[in-house]
């Protein structure tokens, strides 16, 4: 568990991030806030579809352009804005201050470069220095991700290696200009569950060693209660709960967390069905004005229909935006 | 024991014989001795090594046929055997057709290398801009390709020559203007399957601006095809160039390009068959040996292949 008193690394405030269709503008992220501190892992948690990548994308402004835009909020980082930045200050933000490992190991390496050119050009960003020092750099960052016989591996090719190999490989790049926030876009969701462990201990190992903040974007349970200090559970665009990893898991308050938690096969129970919420989430183009969750809501009164409801206290850092919090429902 | 296979032995211990052509592309010696010693080297020291000058003939040697054919006829249709003076015989104007070939192949490959290698730059350039970039500037360069491939060459070539006069830059601006649009074409397909994998969006991710992704990660991505097309390109470049020549767009006369060449001896091809038959063979070595490079380079150059 992370001390509260921890430096406060990112702060986002009411971010919204609107796709703007021929005929429709789709809310990918509509209002988000959370804060990030040192050493701290914030894990974002929701369904396909319901803006968890736009949230990273637009946290480097990297929003496909030119459809997508960020049409409010603002971006804290170290106390200044991101969103103020010119498009020359925001690419020294990129890589060297917030950096990203991708989905994919397999696509993520250019091919026709070895390790080591890929490994050096990522270290060269951060100072030049002489092609020497950048041979025994890359070789630390390689150890630093537990590649064996990292000297060997500089010469291969991304071809020649297996996908966990792979990821280490984009991990070390992505931490090698060691920035302060790192967001991890479903890092393991393409590796086998024995290479998954290995890879989470391995970033938790690295986290430890140098007070990293990772922003952990994935849809598995597991891995979030392994990882995170902290979960934010994301629906149609908004966070719609927010806590410490104990507290959500132990008492979740919104009713699609609940929902998501359900549907989690467990070994213990032996079930005809497994579970599923009923109902398909609202399209980011066509939102409805009151609680987005209220068509599936087993839940549901009026007021969800007419109203959004504001974020309520569950408990100290555990916040959920539903109405049967409220002491009136 | 009768049932022990017993290796075959044709060709056993020489790989090009061994593996037949499929063997011989991997063996870029091969293609290069051919390049080099049967094309351009001569070329190079063409002053030294060919036996007559290329443009001046006499014309009571004219048609003298290769030096093996023995005489034939006689009176009026009588025809004069070959002779060690003139190895690969004489054209129409008794000029000699060894020394005009390797002459030629100053031209016609200087032709070829220069017109490629602006051809594929431009294209290259405009290809990776267009797949990258995509929106209006796609459109853009797009257009101009089909416009750039719906115009018929030879057409499009005889008004340059009218307009500049045929000349070497002339040759070499028709043959650009027709070949750079297959390289921005090849290469702004290529470039947008590249630029959706995740290493281009890492290296933004990493704070690389748009001139470095291109540059550093798109362009090292396609050269491979690119070589393979400018070596293929290499042949249809040197046939372009001699029907230009042909139809008197291209190198102006006397000069001895291997286009001119075959165009000369076109109508003599029943009675002088050499006129023609040489600068072809030279034309089909230049072809096949750059092809072979190409594969081999082509290999080398992936790295999945490289060590096989």
């Amino acid at each position: 568990m992370v001390e509260t008193q921890a430096k406060l690394v990112l702060e986002v405030n009411d971010l919204r991030t609107y796709i703007f269709n021929r005929s429709s503008v789709v809310k990918a992220v509509d209002g988000v806030s959370f804060t990030l501190r040192q050493g701290e892992t914030l894990g974002i948690v929701g369904e396909s579809g319901c803006g968890k990548t736009m949230t990273a994308l637009s946290l480097l402004q990297l929003v496909p352009k030119p459809a997508g835009r960020i049409v409010g909020g603002e971006i804290l980082l170290n106390g200044d804005d991101l969103l103020k930045k010119s498009v020359d200050e925001m690419r020294q933000v990129r890589g060297r201050e917030i950096s990203m490992i991708l989905q994919d190991p397999q696509t993520s390496l250019n091919p026709v470069f070895t390790i080591g050119d890929q490994l050096r050009e990522a270290l060269g960003v951060a100072r030049k220095e002489s092609r020497k020092n950048m041979v025994s750099r890359a070789v630390d960052a390689l150890r630093n991700v537990n590649v064996a016989a990292p000297e060997r591996r500089l010469e291969d090719f991304p071809h020649q290696m297996s996908g966990g190999m792979k990821q280490r490989v984009v991990g070390a790049i992505a931490m090698s200009c060691e920035p302060s926030v790192i967001i991890a876009d479903e890092p393991t969701t393409a590796l086998d569950v024995t290479i998954q462990l290995q890879y989470l201990r391995l970033l938790k190992d690295i986290q430890a060693r140098t007070g990293l903040a990772i922003i952990f974007i994935t849809h598995d349970f597991g891995v979030v209660a392994r990882m995170c200090d902290r979960v934010a559970v994301m629906y149609a665009g908004r966070f719609v709960e927010e806590g410490s990893c104990r507290d959500l898991f132990n008492s979740p308050s919104h009713p699609y967390t609940q929902a998501l938690i359900a549907s989690v096969p467990k070994l213990e129970e032996k079930v005809e069905r497994l579970y599923s919420i009923e109902g398909q989430p609202p399209l980011l183009s066509d939102l409805p004005v009151g609680c987005r969750f209220e068509p599936r809501c087993p839940h549901a009164k009026e007021k969800c229909v007419s109203e959004y409801p504001p974020s309520f206290m569950v408990d100290s850092g555990h916040q959920a935006d539903c109405w049967r919090l409220d002491s009136s429902w | 024991m009768a049932n022990i296979a017993i290796p075959r032995l044709r060709g056993y211990g020489i790989p090009v014989l061994r593996k037949g052509y499929a063997g011989a592309r991997r063996y870029p010696v091969i293609s290069l001795t051919i390049m080099l010693f049967v094309l351009v080297i001569p070329a190079i020291f063409a002053n030294w090594v060919a036996p007559h000058d290329p443009v001046a003939g006499k014309l009571s040697d004219r048609l003298i046929p290769p030096f093996w054919v023995e005489a034939e006829g006689e009176g009026l249709y009588a025809r004069p055997g070959g002779s060690m003076e003139h190895i690969l015989g004489t054209d129409k104007l008794g000029r000699d057709i060894l020394s005009r070939m390797i002459y030629g192949a100053r031209i016609s490959l200087t032709v070829a290398a220069i017109s490629i290698i602006l051809a594929g730059t431009v294209g290259t350039t405009l290809g990776l801009i267009s797949g990258y970039f995509g929106g209006s500037i796609d459109h853009l360069i797009m257009r101009l390709v089909d416009i750039s491939l719906s115009i018929p060459a030879i057409l499009f070539a005889l008004v340059l020559a009218v307009v500049l006069g045929p000349s070497f830059q002339t040759v070499i601006i028709v043959i650009v203007s027709i070949f750079w649009s297959r390289y921005a074409r090849l290469v702004r397909g290529e470039t947008l399957s590249l630029k959706a994998q995740d290493f281009v969006a890492r290296a933004k991710v990493a704070g690389a601006s748009n001139t470095r992704i291109i540059t550093h990660h798109l362009f090292p991505n396609v050269v491979n095809t690119l070589i393979v097309l400018a070596t293929l390109e290499v042949g249809q470049v040197i046939l372009l160039e001699a029907t230009l020549s042909f139809l008197g767009a291209g190198i102006p006369r006397p000069n001895p390009a291997w286009g001119l060449m075959i165009a000369n001896g076109r109508e003599l091809l029943v009675t002088a068959w050499w006129v023609a038959f040489w600068p072809g063979i030279a034309i089909l070595l230049s072809v096949i040996s750059m092809n072979l490079l190409g594969d081999w380079l082509r290999d080398k150059l992936d790295p999945k292949l490289r060590n096989l």
